[in-house]
């Protein structure tokens, strides 16, 4: 069972490290526009003319 | 067009940003698909000086910033108005920040008990598991004390909404759903501590977790709900935001109504409503007083004259000098009569409330009572302690505290489809409680503006012919005649003459529009009161138009639907008799009165409750505001007066009455399901608490016991949605 020793943290950091992902993207206002996010990625504005 | 080279004055909403830019909030009217977003970031993007331009497309707006290269920042509203859309300067309301500030500490809170609950879920597996097969007592305690290390700190974070909640309930000395809720979790996890230093084996980390994160999902989806409809709430308000001209010198500029003081000097052009209240000191017309009084005929004024903030002018150009708000005898009188209202209505208790009021005791006095119970019969003391938390811990009110709110969400849900927007959050549970409906007249069983009401009668070419050359004019009952255009473009070339109408050439004819003389056409005799008449002649022919108040297109059905959901209906009307009783009779409501003060309709509700009558009251008009907040429950159309929307239990938007009864069938069928759902609670912890008492209850029986009942109450809520019995749903927009 010492592999429990280094494989429960690893779990603990990966799921740590989504959590922290979500927290970024709440606070970087992603989730502002969530209707609108759906409907930019259809448009080619960003492509060179 | 002439207000559009006017100036706008944008300093009440700029607001600087970074690096020497000015930011501002536009409320867009007309966004419609996914190619929007682009053409409008586009085309404010290519004006000289535009920084950033940033379309939401959840919320409808657009946020744009530019530096001192744009000079004119009044071209940005321009640029949207060539391009099809509608452009309104908006400042969000300091409600509506808030609420974005705490939905996004909920989802904070979500996301950590989300994360604790599925790794401390990991571990308790596990070891239900282990403990029917091999697991070592050591390797027990070592998942014990991982999931303390993960429930201690996230339940300290995602549990603060609910604590803060009930410190407060307590400091106030009383006891809301936060108060179980808070002492279930903190008792299971200090007796999971406690137990884990004892080498137990059973924890109950994942019950309090679990209890925390269905608990958030429910009130996050709450919040999500009533955050939409307040974002629709603050755009309409910015649409209905009016500007006003204001003299600055000789000059006019054009500032919104709101930042009009006492003394400004401001121009009312016919057809414009009256920006604030004031006294005429310059010019005369009639205008129209029915949003204030529901009097449909029009008053003259002149020099000296008072005139109340939304107030249609009809005829002339009047020069007002804005007077101190409360200043008038009018309003005095409705905000003396609000506040009577406001303070003789007795807070109904909420039904969450009242449900937490019997539940919270009782739930306390079993666990003693469990707890006593089991000394007395011998149990060592730490058993008895055990025994009595299990008690706690199963009863919490997991399902109870979902089974309002997640009814409430989709019953909102169901109302914002349909065009409703709830004010207050427990309007569901009073609007299924009315038995009475007092209906204003003006602007709520009629249509707030006036319309043709001969269509039938004339050549329906000759009428759009009318109805285009109408679009060309400021005059009201030729803004009237123009709502029957079904082509939006003006001819080329009208001309309006002020008092007198409008001309054009079409296909080399001279038409006119306006009044008689004008027109060359013989007077109509004025015959019933409240129809007005307007005159086009082409071509040596001679059409009148008949222009009145006209019922909405669906009060007819909507009367008789109410009335066959047992509802007792009744008008209550400013205006004269003679122009109710048509009205009344053309919906067979047999109990109507005209003419009434804002006291006498309060009268009449008093008198209604007093024989225990639960009223629903729907009314636009600004002498309605007080009676909206002396009944049970409130509507009003989104046309209404701000004093009068602001008392409203909740908004319906649209040209339909139908919303009326949809809100009623709505909010019926969810409290139907509320009480269902308070009933399964109570049927769950009928089961649940004897097998507690009885101290048979594990970690894992409190897991699935708990989830169940939450999954059966939300999916049971879901049926509040339920499309039948209302008429087809609207588009809300």
């Amino acid at each position: 069972m010492n592999v429990l020793i280094y494989l429960l943290p690893m779990a603990l950091g990966l799921g740590l490290a989504g959590l922290f992902g979500f927290m970024w993207a709440l606070k970087s206002g992603q989730y502002n526009d969530v209707d609108g996010a759906a409907l930019r990625v259809l448009s080619d504005d960003d492509l060179p003319k | 067009m002439s207000a559009m080279t006017e100036a706008i004055d944008l300093s009440l909403y700029a607001k600087p940003e970074s690096a020497g830019t000015l930011g501002m909030d536009v409320a867009v009217e007309g966004i419609s698909c996914g190619a929007c977003i682009s053409r409008i970031e586009g085309a404010v993007k290519s004006l000289p000086g535009v920084t950033e331009a940033r379309v939401n497309y959840t919320n409808r707006r657009l946020h744009v910033a530019w530096s001192d290269a744009l000079t004119e920042p009044s071209r940005i509203f321009q640029a949207l108005a060539d391009n099809g859309y509608r452009g309104h300067p908006f400042v969000a309301l300091r409600a509506e920040q808030e609420e974005a500030a705490e939905a996004r500490h909920l989802t904070r809170c979500l996301a950590v008990a989300g994360f604790a609950a599925m790794n401390i879920m990991l571990l308790s597996v596990s070891v239900w598991s282990g403990n029917v097969t091999d697991i070592t007592p050591e390797t027990r305690d070592f998942f014990h004390w991982a999931s303390a290390l993960i429930a201690l700190p996230a339940a300290a974070y995602a549990g603060r909404p609910f604590f803060s909640s009930a410190f407060a309930a307590l400091r106030a000395r009383t006891l809301n759903m936060n108060v179980p809720i808070s002492l279930g979790v903190i008792l299971a996890l200090s007796m999971s501590v406690v137990e884990t230093a004892n080498h137990a084996e059973h924890a109950y980390y994942d019950s309090a977790i679990m209890l925390l994160f269905f608990l958030l999902v429910g009130r996050t989806l709450d919040h999500a709900m009533r955050r939409r409809t307040r974002a629709v709430a603050g755009n309409l308000a910015a649409l209905r935001a009016e500007t006003a001209h204001r003299f600055k010198g000789d000059e006019l500029v054009n500032v919104p109504a709101a930042a009009l003081k006492a003394g400004d000097r401001v121009l009312v052009r016919p057809g414009e409503r009256v920006p604030a209240d004031g006294e005429v000191v310059g010019g005369s017309s009639e205008i129209d007083d029915s949003l204030i009084t529901g009097e449909t005929a029009r008053r003259k004024v002149a020099n000296g004259a008072t005139v109340y903030a939304g107030s249609l002018n009809y005829s002339g150009a009047l020069t007002m000098r804005v007077t101190a708000a409360g200043g008038s005898s009018l309003l005095d009188d409705i905000e003396r009569l609000l506040e009577k209202a406001a303070s003789a209505k007795s807070r109904t208790r909420r039904l969450a409330d009242r449900a937490s009021a019997i539940y919270a005791p009782v739930v306390h006095t079993t666990a003693l009572l469990t707890f006593a119970g089991w000394y007395l019969y011998g149990a060592p003391v730490h058993d008895a302690i055990i025994t009595a938390i299990a008690v706690l811990i199963i009863t919490c009110p997991c399902a109870l505290a979902l089974a309002i709110p997640a009814v409430q969400v989709v019953a909102s849900g169901a109302l914002f489809r349909r065009g409703i927007i709830l004010n207050s959050g427990d309007a569901i549970e009073r609007l299924a409680e009315a038995d009475t409906v007092i209906f204003d007249k003006t602007g709520t069983l009629t249509l707030p503006e006036p319309r043709v009401v001969n269509a039938a009668a004339i050549d329906p070419a000759l009428a759009q012919q009318a109805a285009r050359l109408a679009l060309s004019s400021r005059h009201p009952l030729a803004m009237a005649l123009a709502r029957e255009a079904t082509s939006r473009v003006p001819f080329d070339g009208a001309v309006e003459e002020p008092g007198q109408g409008v001309r054009a050439t079409i296909d080399g004819v001279e038409a006119r529009l306006g009044s008689a003389s004008f027109c060359g056409a013989p007077l109509q005799r004025e015959g019933e009161a409240g129809i007005s008449h307007i005159y086009f002649s082409c071509a040596g022919q001679h059409t009148t138009f008949a222009i009145a108040q006209r019922l909405r297109s669906d009060a007819i059905e909507t009367v008789q639907a109410l009335r066959d959901l047992g509802l007792d209906l009744h008008i209550l009307s400013g205006d004269r008799d003679a122009a109710v009783r048509p009205v009344a009779e053309a919906l067979g409501v047999p109990q109507w009165r005209g003419g009434l003060n804002p006291a006498e309709k309060i009268a009449v509700i008093d008198s209604l409750k007093a024989q225990g009558r639960r009223v629903l009251m729907v009314g636009d008009g600004l002498n309605d505001a007080p009676s909206l907040a002396a009944a049970h429950v409130s509507l009003s159309p989104i046309s209404a007066a701000d004093v009068t929307q602001a008392q409203a239990d909740a908004v319906f938007l649209g040209e339909r009455l139908g919303p009326v009864n949809d809100a009623v069938v709505i909010a019926r069928r969810a409290r139907r399901l509320m009480m269902q759902n308070l009933w399964l609670a109570a049927l769950y912890n009928l089961i649940a608490v004897p097998v507690a008492i009885a101290g048979l209850v594990t970690p894992l029986i409190a897991a699935l016991a708990m989830s169940g009942s939450s999954v059966l109450v939300t999916l049971n809520a879901l049926r509040a949605a339920n499309k039948s019995k209302t008429f087809p749903e609207g588009d809300p927009s």
